[in-house]
């Protein structure tokens, strides 16, 4: 079953960078912010709440539509999977996603979110959740995370 | 991206000098080989650049800040060590603050910066990876928020999100002793005066983002330990207090211990305790919790303050963070029990850009004064200090900054300063020149302030070891064996900046574990022992910057009223002090 992440609950953020260093950790085998998929900003400071930015799943992503290399391939249950070595960096789906969801790696390839959910494990406070979709990208099941073990939190 | 350093990233040291406006970056990489970074770095890069006899507030008295190579690399790894001289009581200024600090020097490259100099105008300098640049500050010195001056900055800069911004308030622009430096809202340098440092470098603010990487050369282990630690520090009970009502958790359970300062530390417990408790903050005022970059635990406690400005129902509201220092300090010790007075009070001095706890104890000690006749209205302008009421507080804390006659003048100089021009030593909250944080627990406390290197309650958590004592009962050389084997180890991990907080978890075995998987081989043993040789390196630095053991005065305050673990006794503490001496290999200086 596919499967996509969510923006849960964007209120409950702390703004701890720990999803987007295990992005990076996981993907790039580096510590740093800027290669992670998913990309927590500030609106304002810290005084104003986090925003998450990260791919949204669309079931008809305008991203593949304009990659004129056909590197972004449709991905089941939305978003799209990255060809690397097809990309050439040229950005067009960087300006085709309304959201911002996409940067180029220092090798000018598209990072975009694979909905792998390894973010999630690192969220200490559930605004990061798994949805298992169907093909249209409609919601079958939550997948909720374990917090039996250790606190209530 | 390849690192061909030693230690991934741990290579340069950024000098800025405000004279000239200019930067260099120095390859110093036997030096972070050595000592790591952090408080261990600082101080032998302090001790090589200071010149004998540079006074605090001098253009060449350098400040050093310095994080550490576990910084953005492991959980709540967070912080930043400044060492600086300090212009409240002459001695070692040492101060950590987290924010994003930490994480943007270091994805900056540059664990270390240092400050040197002092501008003909107002500047701030903007870091933003290799680009370094000073710009005009004018137009933002003297606002009277420290917290707009981010805002400005955060419409003028780059780097949203992956940046640290550090800025001064009035109070650092005035030469305020005790003034902090804002860092990224809710986080500070807070004590002994940094604030005072960037005023007269005319250093407005500090801009630091960093987009680069680091690599560790064992990454799956890397991987792995990261996994481990962060379920330590979200998942088990080791760090519930942060993850729950934070530090003012602590507020009751002292009060309990009759170790809470109350009133000037006219006692050791408060009456209107229940409504400044952690646990009335956070059912009526706190909105949400915030995290340190880098860091899972989100300890920031951040209250919403609202307050009717007309009678149709009109608000304003401002979102405040609140600590068990802080509630001390501008609660309990002014005979405050009203939440939203405290929160008031708070928000007044982060704006001015304040230590706090220094400032609540002058307030607290010029209350004393007025009530005991021994100042009169002429000198506080009119105003009536009480305990409990807020207003002539807040106004107080205005002039203060504002230093419109000699009394308040005086007060920016710290309740030492004052209480020896105006009188009342007797009752002036200090030791080692140092307003003193919320506890009066004993013995442990007493010695560990007077004694730690900084005269912070977190040198040594001496009321830690005095909570031990009045549970299971500790002969005075048990408890100041404590003492120097806790401020030893905290230099070990300031040396790492790893949150104190965290100390639970970053055991000298899981550092040095944490260190193996970037390629620094040191055991748990070398651990502690570098903390050690850091312990003596400050003292050293203390001592060339003129400490002596003789200044230290004791208040006749700390003997009046009964601690947790009871009354003081003179003889006793003068004994413990000599056992203290003793044991560091303390000398004393000799007679000129």
């Amino acid at each position: 079953m596919a499967k996509r992440l969510k923006i849960a609950n964007q209120a409950r953020c702390i703004g701890c960078y720990s999803c987007m260093l295990a992005c990076a950790r996981t993907y790039y085998a580096t510590i740093s912010l800027k290669n992670s998929a998913i990309d927590i900003q500030t609106s304002g400071g810290i005084e104003s709440a986090y925003v998450s930015i990260v791919c949204h799943a669309c079931i008809d992503p305008p991203c593949a539509r304009v990659c004129p290399q056909n590197a972004l391939e449709k991905r089941k249950g939305g978003g799209v999977i990255v060809r690397k070595e097809l990309c050439n960096g040229c950005g067009n789906c960087m300006e085709a996603c309304l959201v911002g969801a996409i940067h180029l790696d220092a090798e000018k390839k598209a990072i975009i979110c694979r909905h792998c959910g390894i973010c999630i494990q690192f969220c200490p406070h559930e605004v990061l959740e798994m949805l298992e979709v169907d093909e249209a990208g409609e919601e079958i099941k939550r997948e909720k995370k374990d917090f039996s073990k250790g606190s209530e939190k | 991206m390849s690192y061909s350093a030693p230690i991934p990233g741990l290579r340069n040291i950024l000098y800025l000098d405000l004279t000239e406006q200019s930067s260099k970056v120095v390859d110093r990489r036997e030096l972070y080989k050595i000592c790591l970074g952090g408080v261990g770095l600082a101080t032998t890069l302090m001790l090589e650049e200071y010149k004998e006899g540079t006074g605090a507030l001098d253009p060449e008295m350098p400040v050093i800040l310095s994080t550490g190579p576990l910084t953005g690399v492991y959980p709540t790894c967070t912080k930043v060590a400044a060492i600086f001289r300090s212009p409240l009581n002459g001695e070692l200024g040492e101060a950590y603050a987290g924010g994003h600090l930490g994480m943007s020097m270091r994805y900056a490259g540059y664990e270390t910066i240092v400050l040197k100099g002092a501008s003909k105008y107002p500047v701030y300098v903007a870091i933003h990876d290799d680009e370094v640049t000073f710009k005009d500050a004018s137009s933002i010195w003297g606002l009277s928020s420290a917290i707009d001056v981010g805002k400005i900055l955060r419409s003028r800069e780059k780097g949203a999100g992956r940046r640290s911004i550090l800025r001064i308030g009035r109070a650092g622009e005035k030469g305020i002793r005790y003034a902090s430096v804002n860092v990224d809202t809710y986080r500070h340098f807070g004590r002994l005066g940094l604030g005072a440092v960037f005023g007269a470098k005319k250093l407005k603010a500090l801009v630091i983002s960093g987009n680069k990487e680091i690599q560790s050369p064992e990454h799956k282990n890397y991987r792995k330990l990261y996994r481990d630690l962060y379920k330590t520090l979200v998942k088990t009970e080791l760090m519930e207090k942060y993850h729950n009502l934070g530090t003012s958790e602590n507020i009751l359970s002292l009060n309990e211990l009759r170790g809470l300062p109350t009133r000037n530390l006219q006692a050791g417990s408060f009456e209107g305790v229940e409504t400044i408790s952690g646990e009335h903050f956070a059912e009526n005022y706190l909105i949400r919790r915030v995290s340190c970059a880098g860091c899972p635990i989100g300890c920031i406690h951040v209250a919403m303050l609202k307050k009717a400005f007309s009678k149709s129902h009109e608000y304003e509201t401002f979102n405040v963070s609140y600590d068990f220092e802080l509630i001390y300090a501008l609660g309990s010790n002014l005979g405050i029990s009203d939440p939203k007075a405290v929160l008031e009070l708070i928000d007044a001095c982060e704006k001015a850009g304040l230590d706090i706890i220094s400032t609540g104890v002058i307030l607290a000690w010029a209350t004393e004064m007025q009530h005991k006749k021994r100042l009169s209205t002429a000198e506080t302008l009119g105003l009536e200090l009480a305990w409990g009421n807020v207003e002539p507080y807040l106004q107080a804390i205005e002039l203060i900054v504002r230093a419109p006659n000699e009394f308040y003048a005086a007060l920016g100089k710290g309740v030492g300063y004052a209480s020896c021009k105006y009188g009342g030593e007797a009752f002036a909250i200090q030791l080692g020149g140092l307003e003193i944080p919320g506890y009066h627990t004993g013995l442990g406390n007493l010695i560990g302030l007077a004694m730690g290197a900084r005269h912070s309650h977190l040198d040594n958590a001496g009321y830690s070891a005095d909570q031990k004592a009045f549970r299971k009962g500790l002969s005075d050389e048990e408890i100041i064996d404590l003492l120097i084997k806790e401020e030893e180890l905290r230099c070990m991990l300031n040396s790492l900046t790893i949150c104190l907080f965290a100390r639970g978890v970053y055991t000298p075995e899981i550092v040095s574990k944490a260190l193996a998987t970037l390629g620094i081989q040191k055991s748990p043993e070398q651990l502690i022992e570098l903390g050690k040789k850091v312990s003596q390196k400050k003292y050293l630095l203390k001592k060339k910057f003129g400490y002596t053991l003789e200044t230290l005065t004791l208040p006749n305050r700390f003997f009046e009223t009964a601690a947790t673990t009871g009354k003081l006794d003179q003889k006793r503490v003068q004994k413990a002090l000599e056992l203290y001496r003793q044991k560091r290999g303390l000398e004393r200086s000799e007679k000129r």
